[in-house]
């Protein structure tokens, strides 16, 4: 076992894992944090992103023990109480949530893409969310929802 | 009459904002393996290696040692020989002796973590008798074929006999076509969570499709009457018929009731691929005869499912492999031959569309083969020939409620085409073309001088609802009630909401119906009556006919109740001062059941739509860029657009995947690629620009007119993107999903039997 210090969005927390659990793992099931979803485990399908030290990864691909010391933002740390962040009003609006499993991994990784490129183009907002796979939506309506997002972040 | 004082927002009509939508982006919603109890053990199984196989001894002494391991079940600890099935009970709840598919489940374990019960897996011995694969559902079909289920290896066998089977015609086509697997890939793995209740039964949160028939497979294996089982729906990561089927439900409650505590069971990618049913692989052999003015004759067709090891919704997909083998056209004489086979494979069962899509991709590309024959324009033939209400089907059974056919192929034809033409960089003038919109994306290396661009049409069709003859019933209890801010209603059906949205449509039908905003959707269990499954298209029809019922049924005692008391109808304070809750049972017009011949009025309605694929293809490497997809379909009434247009661009999606790139890869029943990274699915980049056009001709026995949405955009999308790659590279392709090879060398899929179209595949003889 590692005695692994982390700090999980904005709060700092002490675990113990086994070498070779995943930092996706330790988040959903001993930080109480389930948002970053385990749809297939090999960093394939994105919907695990969380920000480590600000880069987005993949929290399946991460090892917790390796992450010691690093601080991880996940979808949870988005919006305040009862107010929801741009990126996360703009999923609900632009109807780019169905069955909603790959949804936090795509607004983490929508919330990274307008931190570094607040006006992309749609082909930009095409290559940066193509590691984040949907099965329902065929992904109209999540460019759309990026699109909204921009412009309330940084368009008024 | 009306009852609010204020204009309602979120009504039948409007893109109204789904109830979850918040839950869902701030990560709080449950999902099924988000869930956890205290004292949860973790499940896990145990799957075999081998398609085929004789079990000689089971050896779990190692395995119990494990630290942490609880219990471990095999077949002789099973409380029952109860099997499961969704249409035929022909599948052990742990392999009996024998397994059929490579991933049957063999044993099943509990321990305090997931890692141990994993470990405990690999240390259980099996000794197995390797038996030979049967994995060629044709074969499976020939005489002297080595049974896999007592009975034989058919599963069902459908003969649709129409008008003169034997006609001849002027310009005949024929064609073989293959459809490999599909995975449904819902993102959400399967999971579930067991709770052992004190008078011994259980408790089961679970991602399903249909609570009520889970229940009806769970329980008999159980041991237990239904009412010591009781099933809520936890949070669905998506469906897409994969969910149809019971695949861990009994193994977490058996794991539960044997430790007497809570039992988690949550698959991963790889064990996903394995544990659920998939999209039947079909053979098709089809001849089209039609007049020289391109008026179809006949169509003749035989089509083989291969149902794998264990029956799922076989007979049902192979039913509707027949019914729609001709299409959406007027076809007086027809003569098909629809079989499902038992094979070593993995179970086939729902997929989206399921039975119209194979059958689709055949017709369609049989119809292009025609209007070449002809030397006719492809839409132009389709549309002379394309049903309208009071037309029949090849069942005999008349279309009603529908916008013609040919409007759909002409409005879509007419939908504003992709703007950029192939941008030739090599081209004077030209602009650049940035190498992610080419064909392969950046890892194409060439200057674009081998692309070629393509569009192709398809239509398909396909019933909504349950069809010959199934009670087809959906429950709804609605109260409306007085809070201490005003008027509120609350909605508890058994519909699962799997990501297509019932729940939003509860809500606006609720919010219409009686004109009071705050809608609250109660979470769907086993404590109601059944709402069908959520497949078929039909949540929106049945579940959202049952709510509307209901209001009707409250809105009439609440005008008993103004009546008697004097008061007016929008005095609902007052009238209110005891909530009015009304149930109801909701059942559309009986449908006739299957003859000899499937000539019936067999289905409730049916559902057409039409696509327009335009792809640009580089002849060099044979990949495919699809462009933009344009669609026009029948919605009967779009209750809300906005989710109308996810259901048809999310189909689409699922219909491109199906045309270029997924396949679940079978070599003698061994699954080659069980995960994401080798079984593709459509990224952002795959997917075009989508123009929808809803075209909105009501159907009278809906719920405002409102036909089933889901399923159209995956039948005709794929058939359309292939027509595409055919018109851009002149190659065959009659197979999908097409690949690479098939288009830089031309390759063509050969069954190696020789069918003729309409006869029994039993009689094939091999080519």
């Amino acid at each position: 076992m590692n005695d692994v210090r982390l700090r999980v969005n904005g709060v700092a927390r002490q675990t113990a894992v086994p070498d070779h659990e995943s930092l996706l793992t330790t988040l959903r099931e001993r930080l109480g944090l389930p948002g970053s979803k385990n749809a297939c485990e090999q960093g394939e399908c994105g919907s695990c992103s969380v920000l480590m030290d600000s880069e987005l990864v993949c929290s399946c691909l991460v090892l917790t023990a390796g992450a010691d010391g690093r601080a991880i933002e996940t979808v949870e740390s988005l919006g305040a109480d009862g107010l929801l962040h741009p990126v996360q009003q703009a999923f609900v609006d632009a109807g780019a949530v169905q069955c909603g499993f790959c949804t936090p991994g795509l607004i983490v990784a929508a919330y990274a893409l307008l931190r570094e490129n607040p006006e992309p183009s749609d082909l930009e907002v095409r290559e940066a969310l193509s590691g984040n796979l949907c099965r329902c939506t065929g992904y109209g309506t999540i460019l759309a929802a990026v699109q909204r997002a921009s412009r309330a972040m940084y368009r008024r | 009459m009306t009852l609010a004082r204020t204009r309602v927002r979120g009504r039948v009509g409007e893109s109204a904002p789904r109830p979850d939508g918040v839950p869902k982006v701030r990560g709080e919603f449950p999902y099924a393996s988000d869930l956890r109890e205290k004292g949860m053990l973790f499940g896990h199984t145990l799957r075999s290696p081998h398609p085929h196989a004789l079990i000689r001894a089971v050896d779990v002494t190692a395995a119990r040692a494990i630290s942490g391991v609880r219990v471990i079940l095999t077949e002789r600890d099973l409380p029952t020989r109860e099997r499961f099935g969704l249409m035929k009970r022909d599948q052990p709840v742990l392999a009996e002796g024998r397994v059929r598919y490579a991933g049957e489940a063999i044993a099943i374990i509990a321990a305090d973590e997931a890692d141990q019960a994993r470990a405990a897996a690999k240390a259980i011995v099996v000794e197995y008798e390797v038996l030979p694969p049967m994995s060629d559902p044709i074969a499976a079909l020939g005489p002297g074929a080595p049974a896999l289920h007592e009975g034989g290896n058919v599963i069902d066998d459908v003969l649709v006999v129409h008008g003169d089977p034997d006609a001849q015609a002027e310009v005949v086509v024929q064609g073989e076509y293959e459809v490999a697997m599909q995975d449904q890939a819902a993102l959400g793995p399967e999971a579930g969570l067991a709770i052992p209740t004190a008078d011994g039964g259980v408790t089961l949160h679970i991602a399903t499709q249909w609570l009520h028939e889970d229940l009806g497979q769970i329980a008999p294996a159980l041991g237990l009457p239904n009412e010591q089982v009781r099933l809520i729906l936890a949070g669905v990561g998506g469906a897409f018929g994969a969910r149809e089927d019971v695949t861990l439900q009994i193994h977490a409650c058996l794991l539960a009731l044997a430790t007497k505590r809570p039992v988690r069971m949550s698959y991963g990618r790889e064990e996903s691929f394995y544990g659920h049913v998939h999209r039947h692989p079909a053979r098709l052999f089809y001849e089209h005869g039609a007049r020289r003015d391109g008026t179809l004759v006949y169509v003749r067709a035989t089509i083989v499912l291969d149902g794998g090891a264990y029956a799922s919704s076989t007979s049902a997909v192979v039913a509707n492999a027949g019914c729609f083998a001709a299409g959406p056209y007027r076809v007086p004489n027809a003569r098909v031959r629809s079989v499902g086979a038992y094979t070593t494979n993995p179970p086939a069962g729902a997929m989206r569309g399921f039975g119209a899509v194979q059958a689709c991709f055949a017709y369609e590309a049989q119809m292009d083969k025609l209007a070449a024959a002809l030397d006719m324009d492809p839409v132009e033939l389709r549309a002379r020939n394309a049903v309208e209400d009071g037309d029949r089907i090849i069942t005999s059974q008349p279309v009603e409620g529908s916008e013609p056919v040919a409007n759909l192929l002409r409005r879509c034809a007419a939908l504003p085409m992709p703007a950029d033409e192939v941008a030739h960089p090599l081209r004077a003038g030209r602009p650049w073309r940035d190498p992610l919109l080419l064909p392969g994306g950046a890892g194409n290396l060439t200057h674009g001088e081998g692309i070629r661009r393509g569009t192709g049409f398809a239509a398909g069709f396909k019933n909504v609802c349950y069809s010959h003859g199934f009670d087809d019933v959906s429950h709804a209890r609605v109260r409306l009630e007085r809070t201490d801010g005003g008027i509120r209603a609350r909605v508890h059906t058994a519909a699962a909401e799997v990501g297509q949205g019932i729940v939003t449509v509860c809500q606006q039908i609720v919010r219409t119906a009686l004109e009071v905003e705050e809608v609250i959707v109660e979470t769907p269990d086993t404590t109601i009556g059944s709402a069908g499954s959520s497949s078929a298209s039909r949540q929106t029809w049945m579940t959202g006919g049952a709510v509307l019922a209901a209001c009707r049924e409250v809105r009439a005692a609440l005008e008993e109740r103004a009546l008697a008391r004097g008061r007016a109808m929008d005095e609902l304070a007052a009238l209110l001062d005891e909530p009015i809750e009304r149930s109801v049972a909701w059942r559309h017009r009986p449908t006739e059941k299957r003859d000899g011949h499937t000539q019936s009025h067999g289905h409730v309605a049916f559902l057409f739509a039409a696509h327009r694929a335009t792809v640009d293809v580089d002849l060099g490497t044979g990949l495919v860029k699809v462009v933009q997809v344009a669609t026009s379909q029948d919605v009967g009434k779009a209750i809300n657009p906005q989710a109308v247009v996810g259901q048809l661009e999310g189909g689409i999606a699922q219909g491109l995947g199906l045309a270029v790139m997924e396949e679940v890869l079978l070599r003698d029943g061994q699954v080659r690629n069980a995960s994401f990274t080798d079984y593709l699915l459509p990224t952002i980049l795959d997917m075009p620009p989508v123009v929808c056009d809803l075209v909105e001709h009501p159907h009278p026995d809906a719920p405002y007119g409102a036909k089933g949405v889901g399923e159209p955009p995956t039948i005709s999308s794929t058939p359309a993107i292939v027509a595409a790659i055919r018109a851009a590279t002149g190659r065959e392709l009659n197979r999908v999903p097409v690949r690479p090879d098939d288009i830089v060398f031309g390759t063509v899929a050969r069954s190696g039997w020789r069918i003729v179209p309409g006869s029994d595949p039993a009689m094939a003889a091999r080519a």
